[in-house]
């Protein structure tokens, strides 16, 4: 391959600006080299620099808690549990490889996280995916659907980790660009973690695992740009994964890592080799030389440049005290993998590689990485207009529906609120035997800590349409809901990972949208007590018609202290009290209601945070107590779906009435305001939960009985039996995708 | 009673050993060991596991390269000479490509992978798999597999029946053999095989995964039990 002539013009096509291009130059003091360029084009993608972000993301709480390293230090966050262990865990996206190649796209979604959470020491215990598409009447987002989650299968099934949740949604601004975020939980012990640092002169750098190939050269330049009628040309820049083989690296490098012969190690994901030892070299303020002629390779007559931008897959660099290398080779001999010596480390700050007898490349790590030489740049923002329109809207002008009951089956039928067990089901969600609950059966995944009496809880939340309406409130609301999730589930949130997934950034509308996010989430996490990890920002998420609804999703991580305390949604027992906790206002603001019954996106959602934190407190409080027999977070479709939820969850019945309200009856049953949780206890426990709501300032409102008569009863407005709501809320996506393809 | 002794398989890409190691040593407080597929001894195992997983990724065909790893020779002489194999899931399906047992999987009918609890008849107490359950209990075990199709010619299938070698057929909660209880579209709702002699079990639903209340159902104990009290 004959090498291009470097220029202005080539950096531009690698996706440099010009000002970036000068830098180089300035940095280098020379024209790069063709593989210098491509290594800085890469490195200082979106993708892999954070150049638009980083600046806000520092605004984030990213210490303190239970938090063992500060929020983006190391490939994942690492939150402390107590009995010597350790949860590493955070979430990514791979929204551009499936939009293309929804099968592998995801795939190697789950394979790339999964890496990042073992590369730290830490074997992964769960997987969890939110993922959102067009409208599910469309062909092609059946297809994407069923090939996506596929995907996800079949690497996890393989992979051996249980997925255990997440959450779907389908509306029309994922049209063309759908979103597949992956997360991943790991547990270590303390003394097992592993660091992605590179240090100690003439210590081994070591490549482990697959072999090297031509796949998914410039993934991370793809992932930053928009969407169009050319993507489909990109297909080659997606990676090919294989479950079978991550697998045996998994544990392979657990082996050699619990042995202690690592000084460090990182995973190949975007930009591989490259990223992967410029990183570590950079974090240990260290160099490395780099041979790549002992890379191995599965293809021939690979060049410098292919081989330090191939994203092949399951791989891994490490590096090692030359005294280890024997050990650490039969190790990965053992598991039938590769495992190659391809340079030393050095003290210069300098990567030289070194291909063919020719010097590719000489580089600075420290010019190339975030928090180093890579550009930071605050964009312009501006208020997008829309908002002028969407928030003063009145719903009073909406008409009152006619019949509550057939709302309430339009609502239990609408994708994003029936069942997903059409998709977990294709996911293997018990093996490691952890599992206690998952997805579509609980308000967050429980997952048992063997060998304590502890369990983590997991969810993913995030309801883009009010963050589309209110950016700065809609991402607190994703905070507080994935906490109340997992509070409903008997834990206590600790801290949060976050993928967010905006439009382009170069547009200052979609910029003010990112900002208010990030404002949104600090608060959120300030108050809750539940710093930010770490994760991962998805920009560029625009097809030719519009960017996405901004989905800044959060992954809540919680812990349950005893058994005692699990709790799940279903109601136990005929002749339990229902009681509402929280404050019924009547807001339609991005309700499902509204968009399904009524085709209107409006309103501005709102949250009071401080309140919520009172009110998760208050519920921990009544659960650590054993006043509980079910608890439920009212979200979308409202209080009359909620209840739907824990009658066809616990195949019972309800009567349910209210205090006279001055609130339409169809706000009422479907408003979506937030900070409300729905509760069922045993009579003799009524009024301990009533003191104890007065004591803590929370609303409530006693408002009816579990019954054994299957009918779901609320007041003169609704009155359905269970078995055709169960019919219809676990049915409708079932039928929906057995008529696809 | 001194304690049975469960060696389990592991395969590349085994992704239930642990899970059947763990289920023998804590809920089981039976003993158990690791054999290596690159090992020729079974280390005197009185039940030889085949766990489940992807050995090898499934790659060319389910359970078709494990069945020439150094240990499957033991693990097919031990068979041979009446040592009681369980084969579960992958385990099973690697059964069925040794020949230990008859018949070949499918894919599900669905084309999709499925994992669920499932409900199992048990057809047979006579044998050292199911000698603890009584005759036509219903087991609430679940399933995860893309390939538990069982099929199998006219003239085999006749014979499993006459011989009684099917132990478990997929039912309903209250017992009924029907197509709606099928998850996976095998043949007269098989979810599990034993040899003629009895020695060998191919199952696709996970007992190891039902030997803890916290997980929904203990029955897969009783597969265990019976293991131990044989």
């Amino acid at each position: 391959m004959k090498t291009p002539i470097i220029n202005l013009q080539l950096a531009q096509q690698l996706g440099l600006t010009e000002e970036e291009y000068n830098k180089i130059l300035s940095l280098l003091q020379r024209t790069p080299t063709y593989t210098e360029l491509g290594i800085y084009s890469v490195m200082w993608s979106e993708h892999c620099s954070y150049k638009n972000s980083i600046a806000l993301l520092k605004t984030l709480p990213r210490s303190g808690g239970k938090l063992l390293v500060s929020g983006g230090e190391e490939n994942a966050g690492l939150v402390d549990i107590g009995d010597g262990l350790a949860v590493a865990f955070k979430i990514e996206s791979h929204n551009h490889p499936s939009a293309v190649e929804p099968y592998q796209g995801a795939a190697t979604g789950v394979g790339g996280i999964m890496r990042d959470i073992f590369t730290m020491g830490a074997r992964p215990v769960a997987a969890l995916n939110s993922l959102r598409f067009g409208s599910l009447t469309d062909a092609r987002t059946k297809h994407l659907f069923k090939y996506v989650v596929k995907g996800i299968g079949d690497y996890g099934n393989s992979f051996g980790v249980p997925t255990v949740a997440g959450e779907i949604y389908f509306d029309e601004c994922y049209q063309g660009n759908p979103l597949v975020n992956a997360m991943a939980v790991g547990i270590v012990e303390h003394k097992n973690t592993a660091s992605a640092i590179a240090r100690g002169k003439n210590n081994l750098v070591m490549i482990v695992g697959s072999s090297t190939g031509r796949d998914g050269i410039h993934g991370a330049t793809f992932a930053s740009e928009e969407i169009s009628e050319k993507s489909e040309a990109k297909r080659p820049s997606v990676q090919v994964g294989d479950p079978f083989t991550e697998k045996l690296l998994l544990e392979a490098t657990l082996e050699v890592i619990k042995a202690g012969y690592i000084v460090g190690i990182q995973d190949m994901g975007a930009a591989g080799i490259t990223c992967s030892t410029m990183e570590m070299s950079a974090k240990g303020k260290s160099g490395m030389l780099i041979d790549l002629d002992k890379v191995p390779l599965r293809e021939e007559n690979m060049t410098a440049y292919e081989i330090m931008l191939s994203e092949s897959q399951e791989r891994m660099l490490l590096v090692a005290k030359p005294e280890h290398e024997q050990k650490i080779k039969s190790i990965f001999d053992k598991w039938d993998l590769h495992c190659v010596t391809i340079g030393k480390v050095t003290d210069d700050g300098i990567v030289k590689i070194m291909y063919q007898g020719r010097v590719e490349a000489e580089v600075p790590a420290e010019t190339l990485v975030l928090g180093g030489g890579a550009p930071v740049y605050i964009r312009e923002t501006k208020e997008p207009e829309y908002l002028q329109h969407t928030r003063p809207f009145d719903f009073s002008q909406l008409p009152q529906p006619k019949n509550f009951n057939t709302v309430l089956e339009k609502l239990l039928a609408s994708p994003n609120i029936a069942n997903k067990h059409w998709a977990y089901e294709q996911y293997d969600s018990m093996v490691q035997t952890n599992t206690i609950t998952q997805a579509g059966k609980s308000d967050s995944a429980i997952i048992k800590i063997k060998g304590t009496k502890k369990y983590l809880t997991v969810k993913t939340d995030c309801n883009s349409r009010y963050v589309y309406l209110n950016p700065h409130k809609g991402a607190e609301i994703a905070v507080a809901e994935s906490a109340r999730n997992v509070v409903c589930s008997g834990g206590k949130p600790l801290a949060i990972t976050n993928c967010l997934n905006f439009g382009n950034p170069y547009k200052p509308e979609i910029y003010w949208q990112f900002k208010e996010a990030i404002a949104g989430i600090a608060n959120a996490c300030n108050i809750l007590e539940t710093p930010v990890t770490g994760g991962n920002v998805s920009f560029y998420n625009e097809s030719p018609n519009a960017a996405v609804y901004p989905t800044p999703t959060i992954g809540m991580l919680g812990l349950i202290e005893d058994a005692k305390h699990i709790t799940t949604p279903a109601f136990k027992n005929a002749g339990d009290e229902i009681i509402l906790l929280g404050k019924n206002t009547g807001d339609l603001s991005g309700s499902e209601y509204a968009k399904v019954i009524h085709n209107i996106v409006a309103g501005s959602p709102t949250i009071d945070i401080e309140f919520e934190k009172k009110l998760q407190t208050c519920c921990l409080e009544m659960i650590y107590n054993g006043l509980i027999q079910s608890m439920h977070d009212i979200s979308e479709g409202g209080i009359s779906v909620g209840l739907a939820e824990c009658c066809i969850f616990g195949n019972l019945g309800c009567t349910v009435n209210f205090a006279e309200t001055s609130l339409r009856k169809d706000f009422l049953l479907f408003g979506e305001e937030q900070s409300r949780i729905l509760i069922s206890v045993k009579p003799e426990n009524l009024n301990t939960i009533k003191n104890l709501c007065e004591e803590n300032l929370i609303p409530y409102e006693h408002i009816g009985k579990v019954t054994t008569t299957k009918e779901l009863i609320i007041g003169k407005e609704i009155q359905k039996g269970i078995e055709q709501l169960q019919d219809i809320y676990m049915n409708t996506i079932t039928n929906i995708m057995k008529q696809a393809l | 009673m001194s304690k049975i002794k469960f060696g389990i398989v592991v395969f590349p890409g085994s992704n239930c050993d642990a899970d059947a190691y763990n289920a023998i040593i804590n809920d089981m407080q039976q003993e158990a060991v690791y054999l290596w597929h690159k090992e020729t001894s079974l280390q005197n195992s009185d039940v030889i596991i085949l766990p489940g997983g992807f050995s090898y990724g499934d790659y060319l065909r389910t359970g078709a390269i494990a069945k020439f790893s150094s240990i499957m020779n033991e693990v097919i002489r031990f068979a041979k000479s009446g040592g009681t194999v369980l084969g579960i899931c992958n385990g099973f399906q690697i059964l069925l490509e040794t020949g230990l047992l008859p018949g070949a999987m499918l894919r599900n009918t669905s084309l999709q992978f499925s994992c669920k609890f499932v409900h199992l008849k048990v057809e047979n107490t006579n044998t050292r798999f199911s000698s603890t359950c009584s005759h036509n209990e219903i087991l609430k075990i679940p399933i995860a597999h893309g390939e538990g199709n069982y099929y199998t010619d006219t003239a085999t299938l006749q014979e499993l029946e006459e011989h009684q070698q099917i132990l478990f057929r997929y039912c309903d909660s209250h017992g009924e053999v029907n197509e709606e209880s099928n998850p996976n579209g095998s043949l007269l709702n098989i979810a599990g095989i034993i040899n003629k002699e009895g020695n060998i079990l191919g199952m696709m639903p996970h007992p190891e995964r039902t030997t803890n209340e916290e997980l929904g159902s203990t029955d897969g104990k009783k597969i265990f039990l019976s293991l131990i009290e044989t």
